[in-house]
């Protein structure tokens, strides 16, 4: 095999140390917001990133619609109402305080947008007079065109522009660099953070990055369960990096984590369950309201709420008589009778009527704005979509005037998982915050995925500025911590170690030995002796396996280190899975050895902290962050009043 | 301590997959290695020789975003591709 030297520079043991009042860790929309909102206020910001800011994260190459901008002119919702609504649908598994504040702030996020120059508003007039589009603002609307509070944008413009308001600001970004571990001082109650530690992932040198105020926004967790070794970068839905180090790393600190045992059958994976996100034919989320035919070519019928048959394209778009709006989006599966939208007949009832398989998104049968909308805009500016969908199906012959996109199976994702082929999707579990978006730990905060029960891209714009105002305000009343020599050289060794490993065992084993390991004692059925036994596994990986892993270069160091993050927050998992002795509906949980569902006694958020190198087990009640709006207003009268 | 030699060469070998999402025209290519800066994997390699396009050390790991693409300076000079088995299907309209 082909051997090349390593093109970049050998840094291996160089230390640098630098300083900023806040340090922002993961370059994705939050940590972007995050970090011109702290430089706003005039603090120095660090920002630092594994991969390259410019397009890093979930939204680097898009995002196509931006949801619960409730404070929109042309809204006809209030924050309260919608944040409300999600709490109400997601069973109170659900995060107050990131729906509220999405709701309440995310307009503003995207008015700042447009002032970096990202595009948010059809300033062309391509869109002209279609029905989505208010002409005298040019916003145009997705879903619910009633409401009208979720907006189409163009989002491949959006990480360009936060990049470059980055520099205008000041802030200081170090990509590829992976942040590997937080830095705390103190014990207990004044247990603080004071930075983090991160290695280049070309160069391998070391930073010491300490900070008065560190804000984590690195994502969620991945290849838990799904794992491919030939096609790595299509496991997950979310970017290869991004598999949960920022969950790792807050667990080892003594961060609170909440909803950790939820886990949903797989939703997206395209090593083989599944098609590319959204480049196979249906009609949710970037391609909701898609006009569907079977393999005959007969239309597949959109229902109200009420089973009625709705006859023209536009029904499709419209709240039922009596009902003020629905909600639609990337956690809403079929949403409660109160808040449920439009949606095509369920497939058994279509079975039974005689429709037949393959079904096909057939968009030469909607209005021309529509499909042009779907095709072009909604497809080409949602993220991963530009060049591998849109460009792609274009070069091989695809015109949505002409031809038909095949599904795939059953359900509109285009996938046929297994019950044990599981992932973090759907409002999953994450850091516990307060109202500050400020996790256990004083001088820690967390927003955008890392949050518990998070979802969107505009909910990772709106807390991620949230939490760099709050971590701001907090940088004034407090000096720089010490960090101790001993932490450093502690982490130093345990990042740099497989290099030093000759002949060792490749991370792709390891991962793939963890995400089987899941799938035998996490799948869809659990109980105590198959989880203590799935720990057990792990935990002998973690002693036996970890310390012969080895590799070449920091490239694949970065990636060894990822698999020892998955390792721990596998771990975490199948802790949080003992403590909830009970099963339930709304976190997906199935226990044999407790079967009763939902029991009222168990209806409450169980949290997660590792104290002393131990598990333990808190219970939070699940409207611990109070009415939405009044608590928010009680600590935001600043920002209300005009401040930034 | 973990010893680490601070002066050794550092190596990297392609990790071969039965994907190659990433192809060059090495005609078009001007070698900017623009691509490898905005691949947010990092799986694109600088050639040791300037003026050529990067090396796709780590193919498997391609998140199919594009980026390397919608960075790219010269139309043509790069190419994303999904494998094989994600290329849906797609027929003429039903009449």
């Amino acid at each position: 095999m082909s051997q090349y030297k390593w093109p970049y520079k050998n840094e291996l043991g160089v230390q640098e140390h630098v300083q900023a009042d806040v340090l922002v860790l993961g370059g994705g929309l939050a940590g972007c917001y995050a970090a011109i909102a702290a430089a706003r206020k005039g603090k120095s910001v660090i920002l630092v990133e594994k991969g390259a800011t410019k397009r890093s994260g979930s939204a680097g190459t898009g995002f196509d619609h931006w949801e619960s901008a409730c404070t929109n002119p042309c809204s006809t919702v209030t924050p309260k109402e919608i944040a409300e609504a999600y709490i109400d649908e997601q069973d109170h598994y659900s995060n107050g305080i990131y729906q509220y504040i999405t709701c309440r702030e995310g307009w503003d996020r995207l008015v700042d947008m447009e002032s970096f120059g990202g595009k948010i508003r059809d300033t062309e007039d391509e869109f002209k007079g279609a029905e989505f589009r208010d002409d005298e603002t040019k916003l145009m609307f997705a879903y619910d065109y009633k409401s009208r509070y979720t907006l189409r944008v163009w989002g491949t413009t959006f990480k360009p522009a936060l990049y470059n308001e980055l520099k205008k600001l000041g802030v200081k970004i170090y990509d590829r660099t992976e942040a590997t571990a937080l830095l705390t001082s103190g014990e207990g109650k004044s247990k603080r953070g004071i930075g983090a530690i991160g290695m280049n992932v070309r160069t391998g040198r070391l930073i010491v990055f300490n900070a008065k105020a560190t804000i984590l926004t690195m994502s969620r967790p991945a290849r838990v369960w799904l794992f491919n070794p030939d096609t790595v970068g299509l496991c997950e839905f979310r970017p290869t990096q991004s598999i949960g180090s920022g969950h790792a790393m807050g667990y080892r600190a003594g961060i609170e984590f909440t909803m950790m045992e939820k886990s949903v059958k797989g939703e997206f994976s395209a090593a083989g369950r599944s098609f590319p996100p959204y480049g196979a034919g249906n009609n949710h989320n970037t391609w909701y309201a898609a006009s569907m035919v079977d393999a005959r070519g007969v239309e597949i019928p959109y229902l109200d709420r009420d089973g009625n048959v709705l006859k023209s394209v536009s029904e499709r778009y419209y709240p039922a008589k009596g009902q003020k709006f629905f909600l639609k989006g990337g956690v809403i599966d079929e949403a409660k009778y109160d808040y449920r939208g439009p949606e095509t007949m369920p497939f058994d009832e279509l079975m039974k009527r005689g429709y037949q398989l393959p079904f096909y998104a057939d968009l030469s049968k909607m209005p021309e704005m529509e499909r042009k909308v779907i095709w072009g805009m909604m497809v080409g500016q949602e993220g991963k979509t530009q060049v591998p969908i849109y460009q792609n199906y274009t070069e091989r012959g695809f015109d949505p005037a002409k031809h038909i996109l095949q599904s795939y199976g059953t359900g509109w994702q285009s996938a046929a998982f297994l019950e044990q082929e599981r992932q973090l999707f759907g409002a999953p579990g994450g850091i516990l915050e307060d109202w500050d978006l400020k996790t256990n730990i004083d001088g820690i905060y967390a927003a955008g995925d890392q949050l518990y029960a998070s979802d969107c891209a505009g909910s990772a714009c709106a807390t991620g500025y949230y939490a760099g105002r709050k971590a701001a305000d907090y940088t004034g009343t407090i000096d720089f911590g010490k960090i101790a020599e001993d932490d450093i050289m502690a982490e130093q060794n345990r990042l740099y170690h497989p290099l030093t490993v000759e002949n060792g065992i490749d991370w792709r084993e390891l991962n793939m030995g963890i995400s089987k390991a899941m799938q035998n004692y996490c799948g869809g059925t659990k109980c105590k002796e198959l989880l203590a036994e799935g720990l057990d596994l792990l935990e002998s990986y973690e002693t036996d396996v970890v310390p012969q892993i080895g590799c070449q270069n920091p490239h694949e160091l970065m990636r060894t280190h990822e698999v020892m993050d998955i390792l721990e927050v596998s771990k975490m998992i199948l802790n949080a899975c003992m403590m909830r002795e009970s099963s339930s509906e709304p976190l997906h949980f199935i226990r044999t050895d407790y079967p009763e569902m939902d029991p009222e006694s168990d209806r409450h958020f169980i949290t997660i902290k590792q104290v002393d190198g131990k598990p333990v087990k808190g219970i939070v009640p699940h409207d611990y962050y109070g009415d939405v709006e009044k608590e928010y207003e009680k600590r935001n009268q600043d920002y209300i009043g005009g401040e930034l | 301590m973990t010893k680490i030699d601070k002066n050794a060469e550092l190596y990297a070998s392609p990790v071969t997959s039965s994907a190659s999402p990433i192809s060059y025209d090495s005609e078009l290519c001007i070698g900017c290695n623009k691509c490898a800066d905005a691949c947010q994997v990092d799986v694109l390699v600088y050639s040791e020789n300037k003026g050529e396009h990067p090396i796709v050390m780590y193919p498997g790991e391609c998140y199919y975003c594009g980026a390397c693409v919608m960075e790219c300076p010269v139309k043509g000079a790069i190419k994303l591709r999904h494998p094989l088995m994600n290329q849906a299907k797609f027929i003429p309209v039903k009449k």
